[in-house]
């Protein structure tokens, strides 16, 4: 028995503040864009529902975090993002994407206004270095200073329908009363922390940033309030259920961003790579249910017996109980309703579903 | 971990009895986690030891299964396609995958002490 994925061992692997929390939790250790990451303790299943059911919590302090500041902090951003970022106010946050000047994005992150002239910028794990590169290069001209603080921070995904009433005691705001990618400052369990109604879920939580040195005893204190410690395992299966794209998969450098659904994602705005974004993508992402047979990514699509695609990602869904993907397919074939993905030499038919495969309450 | 005395194991965790049955270890069962999908090879088949003729997929992977013997594949296990968690929940009994007619066992199986030694 062999396992295909999650090999290549990394030659130093770097380690987040709960890095002894997660073995102390049983966890099964990953190497994970250059990480040490818990993929899972007790079972993906069994976080996978916690997390749709009850809440859980995920160690994501391995993202990076970005801080611009300056009177020129709104211009720079404008200019490397397709969102608009003058439409945020102190407090708020929203997706975005930093495009690529050869097309495709160099990445797809979350956008936190602190205050005035004041925002941070989470970025993937993988991608910390080349954005740090490509936001450098664009600095010139621009009265702000940019700071990498990504290991000042650990960030923890608290999520799932119970997160509030879980929350709620240990906590003197009223969380409740915070809306959709609200972001504010916080007690909770006593610490000083950021808060954001954020997630990657598909569920109702908060993403918690919390000093680095703190990180530890606020895990400890979550578990006691009974969260659930989920991996990266349930992260991309609850991704996936809820129609997230996820970079490297169905973003890269060379993917049109607009072949997935996230066109409210470009504004009528100029900005770099522009011209790229605005050309008419060759590709369309779309959703596919299969009756029995996971797929995974890299599985060849078919449309009328011509390969019109690949997956990007697969997988079983632990909530809907059927194999569920994501394919990038040709834009001309993308509007059948019926394809067949190819594993291990013979085909299975897969049906077209919109996404998200799963809507939360 | 549990490793009946009267198997032989693989390197790569399957398990052989003694009758030809074949199934992957209490080990490999907990290492890929909840088993989704159980892809079983033709009765009538003839293997190599080393060939490549299952598939058991978990959520998250797909592991392919080796053959511990050379032979004849003589049954499979029908039960897998409705109820694949039978991998997890019995590895050695519920959860086997095929069964095989062996002309020739591999040379590298191991008794159970040494498979546990090596699976720790």
């Amino acid at each position: 028995m062999t396992q295909t994925p999650e090999s290549t061992p990394e030659p130093t692997l770097k380690r987040t503040p709960l890095h002894a929390a997660h073995l102390r939790a049983g966890a099964r250790m990953v190497p994970f864009g250059g990480w040490d990451m818990p993929v899972q303790y007790a079972g993906l299943k069994a976080e996978h529902d916690a997390v749709r059911s009850s809440a859980g919590m995920f160690d994501v302090s391995h993202m990076g975090e970005f801080r611009v500041t300056g009177p020129g902090a709104l211009a720079f951003l404008q200019g490397v993002t397709t969102n608009d970022v003058s439409k945020l106010r102190p407090g708020r946050a929203h997706y975005n994407w930093l495009p690529g000047e050869a097309g495709g994005l160099i990445d797809d992150i979350y956008i936190y206004m602190v205050a005035p002239d004041e925002y941070l910028l989470v970025v993937n794990a993988g991608n910390i270095d080349k954005d740090w590169a490509h936001l450098q290069k664009h600095l010139a001209g621009h009265d702000l200073n940019l700071v990498n603080e990504s290991d000042q921070w650990a960030l923890l995904a608290v999520q799932g329908p119970k997160t509030v009433e879980l929350l709620q005691p240990f906590s003197d705001t009223d969380l409740a009363a915070k809306k959709k990618n609200a972001y504010f400052a916080a007690k909770l369990f006593g610490f000083d922390v950021m808060l954001a109604r954020t997630g990657y879920t598909g569920e109702d939580g908060f993403e918690v940033f919390v000093g680095a040195a703190e990180a530890e005893t606020l895990w400890d204190k979550l578990l006691t309030a009974g969260i659930t410690p989920a991996g990266l395992g349930a992260r991309d299966t609850l991704r996936l259920e809820a129609g997230f794209p996820l970079y490297g998969h169905e973003f890269s450098d060379t993917i049109h961003p607009l072949s997935s659904t996230y066109t409210w994602v470009v504004k009528d705005k100029e900005h770099l790579g522009r011209a790229h974004i605005t050309a008419a993508p060759l590709q369309k992402l779309i959703g596919l249910k299969l009756e029995r047979v996971p797929v995974r990514e890299g599985y060849p699509v078919y449309a009328d017996d011509v390969q019109v695609g690949v997956v990007t990602s697969g997988s079983s869904s632990p909530t809907l109980g059927h194999p569920i993907a994501m394919a990038l397919v040709d834009a001309t074939h993308a509007e059948s309703d019926s394809f067949e993905v190819e594993v291990r030499g013979k085909r299975h038919a897969a049906e077209k579903i919109g996404l998200p495969f799963y809507r939360g309450a | 971990m549990n490793t009946p005395p009267e198997l032989k194991y693989a390197a790569s965790h399957e398990w052989l009895s003694p009758d030809g049955t074949v199934g992957i270890s209490d080990f490999a069962q907990d290492q890929l986690g909840d088993v989704v999908y159980v892809e079983l090879p033709e009765v009538g088949r003839e293997v190599s030891a080393g060939d490549t003729i299952a598939v058991v997929e978990s959520v998250k992977t797909a592991s392919d299964i080796y053959a511990p013997a050379s032979g004849t594949i003589t049954a499979i296990n029908d039960e897998l396609s409705s109820n694949p968690e039978k991998v997890n929940e019995s590895p050695y009994e519920g959860g086997w995958l095929f069964k095989m007619d062996v002309t020739e066992a591999s040379a590298d199986l191991m008794d159970a002490e040494k498979y546990a030694e090596t699976a720790e």
